[in-house]
């Protein structure tokens, strides 16, 4: 299949960028997105121009390190999707596909596709843990889960960290990252004693980083490769609301 | 000068051992691990565990990896479990018996004295894990569940759905974080390690590049610990993710840390099968899908029919057939072979006849579709989504893959390398899994590395003094960075007629095809001749877009290949030296007469370390002599 791209090409942090058109040609059904990208960046190395720069890693949907907004979407059409796990089979010959970063004011370009999501490491700093030592812990059975909980804590972790959340959401916010964290931890027992403190200090840090805040638009569960319930922003809510009315909890 | 190679086993009985090397360290007492510096390059399982227990130990930690954030290190993508002694199924496990099997899966090329401390120290990673938030599967009950896997005949396997590797890196990466966030550790994402510093005889900084900026920046330190993982992607196509690369231990082997067993790569044998000329990487499928999944070829040689049309005694269930005691969970090597022979003699199915069936459907008939798809749903899904087939009703292809890599730095019982300070953990060294990893077992081994032994041995080699300040004004430092400079410079200023992948992939091909899962002395000896050839056109040819003062991902990976041109051909000469078959490693003129790995344990029972002696120099091989005190010497035996 043939394909015209529009590629967002930005040569640094504080230079301007523009779309650029690129023609894709001889694009095999089964290639993947960034293997169609890998082909375009041959061709642009051998004729001399710098390649499309953009984020990925492990190509199997789980490292969360790939992006790109295809067509105006998170990760591309397929749902339940990362970037890395679309196939060009969900394109037909002909189209053009319009390629940019995830844009939010918390997630500045560095270059081309690729853009800086450390903030949502900081939102994990701030309380995103269990403050376990190591070789402090008891047997790991000492204290049972029953299955429904570390299931429904599962469902929470499985976030991957990517960021099409907050790239999805028309204010920016980063809350079903935050709340996935909030949730995965608050389910389980061993997340309890840190639980309020915990959701007080990762939300207030979210707002710190500048990620908007959130109105139920919905749009992050729709865009979350590993489709994680909005509900868990809910269960965020109500963990924030408890934390905030009870005495004695330090935010710092 | 020659490097010596001294394990540094503690005396006494193997049970004792651990317990007598941890009352015999040295230690630095509380207010003086503030003084300590340590660097720690990579952030998965290995990295992240030990430069968070290190930081919560009071050192102060620099902790470098190549991602945007060290939780994406490829650890996350393990998927089946993790092994672990506990017995909580009482089905007879114990430490003993998982000491054992990983010492046979290994096929008796690994060093006991570490395996058996592996074993010992598995139970407290499980507990390590729970007390973090790990969110393992559970039984109604409320406690946790097991699985079985390859090379084993109990349930060991812990695990988290498809994602173990994930849950595990993230308890390990918010351990980090924490640590981070109170000051102990200082993280620096996008950032590679490009040369090792070594001041006196001891590595004392590391010499990095900041990916975004372009800036080559010098790091000191007391000590260093490698967590950057192993080198498969020198095959280009292998399981390991785009980024994974042999750098840096590649650039400390030649500042003088000797590299053991570079031949022993581990071809996983349940990955879906290469598609087209485009495919840039291999995507594995759990080995946990061989506890229910059947594997089949059909019985006649280019059988066109859908498989669902072959009837069951036009099969060939050739595992079950040929290993009736552990059938289709027999060790990834000999999986991996036998997948071979078949689509070799013309059995294999699917474009190009590279793939063999791994079935589904007596599982779903015994256990209905539920219990499976919340065993391997989100395997299934991603099967689906790259073959575009439906794994419930059709049987999925696979075929093998390059996975792990056994080989790595030497590092004696301490994990420190034969520079002194340098420490390796993780994927990086080569201690724990011999010829051969067993499945469930290289997250054990991260995390043993990470979260208990090197807190510990670290400090030993501190105490013991004899460390003189070292500041990055050192002479070893600017030396070292300009090194680093001109190579980026010559590489960006060759402005050949290819590109970086295209020498990539013509090496990949070159190392699967003469290095891969079937060795002769003929193809390694033809290896040997092209490598250094195509090394030297890829340095006159090569075409690097752009420059060196930003985000270059040309740039980036021009390095990491030059590194694998270099250590291909070091694998291809210790494959060629090692004149017998044993584990991941199969010489095609050493085998049984059914065809099973032939070891020659009179000669080769060592561990084959190498010493770099310079770009123009043939590298000196070492031998550690290995002992099989607890485990006695067989033929590997899974029938």
């Amino acid at each position: 299949m043939n394909l015209t791209l529009r590629v967002w090409r930005q040569p640094g942090p504080s230079v301007p960028g523009r779309l650029e058109r690129y023609e894709a040609a001889d694009i095999s059904p089964d290639m993947s997105f960034l293997e169609m990208l890998d082909v375009v960046n041959e061709q642009l190395a051998v004729a001399g121009q710098e390649p499309i720069a953009f984020d990925h890693d492990c190509r199997e949907g789980i490292c969360g390190m790939c992006s790109l907004m295809i067509n105006g979407v998170a990760h591309g059409p397929m749902k339940g999707t990362a970037t890395c796990q679309l196939h060009m089979r969900s394109f037909t010959d002909g189209d053009e596909i319009l390629i940019e970063p995830f844009r939010a004011g918390a997630f500045p370009v560095l270059r081309d596709l690729c853009v800086d999501r450390t903030a949502l490491d900081r939102v994990i700093q701030a309380g995103g843990f269990i403050s376990a030592r190591t070789g402090a812990a008891p047997d790991g059975n000492a204290t049972p889960v029953a299955k429904v909980d570390a299931d429904r804590a599962m469902d929470a972790a499985a976030c991957i960290g990517c960021g099409a959340c907050v790239a999805a959401c028309p204010n920016g916010s980063a809350s079903l990252f935050t709340a996935a964290k909030v949730s995965h931890l608050g389910l389980l027992p061993q997340g309890q004693p840190e639980r309020l403190r915990r959701v007080l200090r990762m939300v207030d840090q979210m707002d710190q980083e500048g990620f908007g805040g959130c109105t139920l638009y919905g749009e992050c569960m729709e865009a979350c490769p590993k489709e994680i319930s909005i509900d868990f922003i809910t269960r965020m809510n109500g963990d924030y609301l408890r934390a905030s009315l009870s005495a004695g909890e330090p935010r710092t | 000068m020659s490097i010596e190679l001294n394990a540094r086993i503690p005396e006494g009985p193997i049970e004792r051992k651990w317990e007598r090397a941890k009352f015999e360290m040295k230690l630095v007492n509380p207010a003086n691990k503030r003084k300590h510096s340590v660097i720690v390059v990579g952030s998965g399982l290995a990295g992240a565990s030990a430069a968070a227990t290190m930081s919560e130990l009071g050192y102060r930690v620099k902790c470098f990896c190549f991602q945007d954030s060290p939780r994406r290190a490829h650890s996350i993508a393990a998927q089946g479990g993790i092994n672990a002694a506990k017995n909580y199924q009482n089905d007879g496990d114990s430490v003993f018996r998982l000491f054992y099997d990983t010492v046979k899966g290994g096929d008796f090329r690994a060093r006991e004295a570490n395996v058996y401390r592996l074993a010992e120290i598995s139970v407290q990673i499980i507990d390590q894990a729970v007390a973090q938030g790990v969110p393992f599967a559970r039984e109604y009950g409320g406690l946790l569940d097991n699985r079985s896997f390859g090379g084993a005949q109990v349930s060991r396997t812990f695990y988290a759905r498809g994602q173990t590797g994930q849950q595990l890196l993230l308890g390990a990466y918010q351990a980090l974080e924490k640590e981070i966030n109170a000051g102990g550790v200082t993280m620096f994402p996008r950032t590679e390690m490009l040369d090792l510093v070594v001041v006196d005889g001891r590595a004392r900084g590391i010499i990095t590049r900041n990916l975004v900026t372009g800036a080559v920046e010098s790091h000191a330190a007391d000590a260093v610990v490698l967590a950057s993982g192993g080198y498969g992607n020198v095959f280009f196509l292998s399981t390991n993710a785009k980024g994974s690369n042999c750098t840096a231990i590649w650039r400390a082997h030649k500042r003088g840390a000797a590299f053991a067993n570079p031949c022993y790569t581990q071809i996983h044998p349940t990955c879906i099968p290469v598609s087209g000329d485009h495919q840039s990487k291999l995507t594995l499928m759990s080995e946990s899908l061989r506890n229910d999944g059947r594997v089949w070829v059909p019985k006649q040689k280019g059988d066109q029919r859908p498989p669902n049309q072959i009837p069951v005694e036009e099969r060939d269930y050739y595992l079950e057939r040929r290993y009736p005691s552990f059938g289709n969970l027999v060790p990834r090597d000999v999986a991996s072979r036998n997948a071979k022979e078949q689509c070799d003699s013309g059995h294999g199915v699917g474009p190009g006849g590279y793939g063999v069936y791994l079935d589904f459907r007596d599982a779903i008939s015994r256990l209905g579709e539920a219990r499976i798809r919340e065993r391997y749903g989100n395997l299934f899904e991603m099967y689906q989504r790259i073959t575009d087939e439906d794994p419930y009703h059709v049987p999925m292809r696979i075929y093998p893959a390059v996975h792990y890599t056994m080989g790595g730095l030497w590092v004696d019982y301490n994990l420190m390398s034969t520079i002194p300070g340098l420490h390796v953990i993780g994927e990086a060294n080569f201690s724990d899994h011999g010829a051969n990893r067993l499945g469930a077992s290289a997250l054990m081994q991260g995390l043993a590395d990470g979260y208990f032994v090197i807190p510990l041995t670290i400090g030993n080699y501190l105490a013991q003094g004899g460390l003189t300040p070292v500041t990055e004004e050192h002479p070893a430092f600017a030396v070292a960075r300009a090194g680093v400079e001109a190579r980026t410079a010559r590489l960006l200023a060759t402005r050949g007629s290819r590109t970086v992948d295209s020498f990539h992939r013509e090496l990949g091909q070159l190392m699967w095809n003469k290095c891969g899962m079937a060795r002769t002395a003929e193809g390694l000896r033809e290896a040997l001749d092209e490598i250094p050839r195509l090394r030297e056109q890829y340095w006159r040819d090569v075409n690097v877009p752009g420059s060196g003062d930003s985000l270059n991902q040309s740039l980036e990976k021009a390095g990491r290949v030059a590194d694998h041109f270099e250590l291909a051909e070091l694998m291809c000469r210790d494959a060629l030296h090692r004149e017998e078959s044993c584990g991941g490693h199969f010489r095609v003129e050493h085998q049984t007469p059914d065809g099973e790995a032939l070891r020659d344990d009179e000669a080769f029972a060592y561990v084959a370390a190498w010493e770099h002696r310079g770009d123009d120099a043939e590298p000196v091989l070492h031998r550690e002599p290995l002992a099989f005190e607890q485990v006695h010497l067989t033929q590997r035996s899974y029938k």
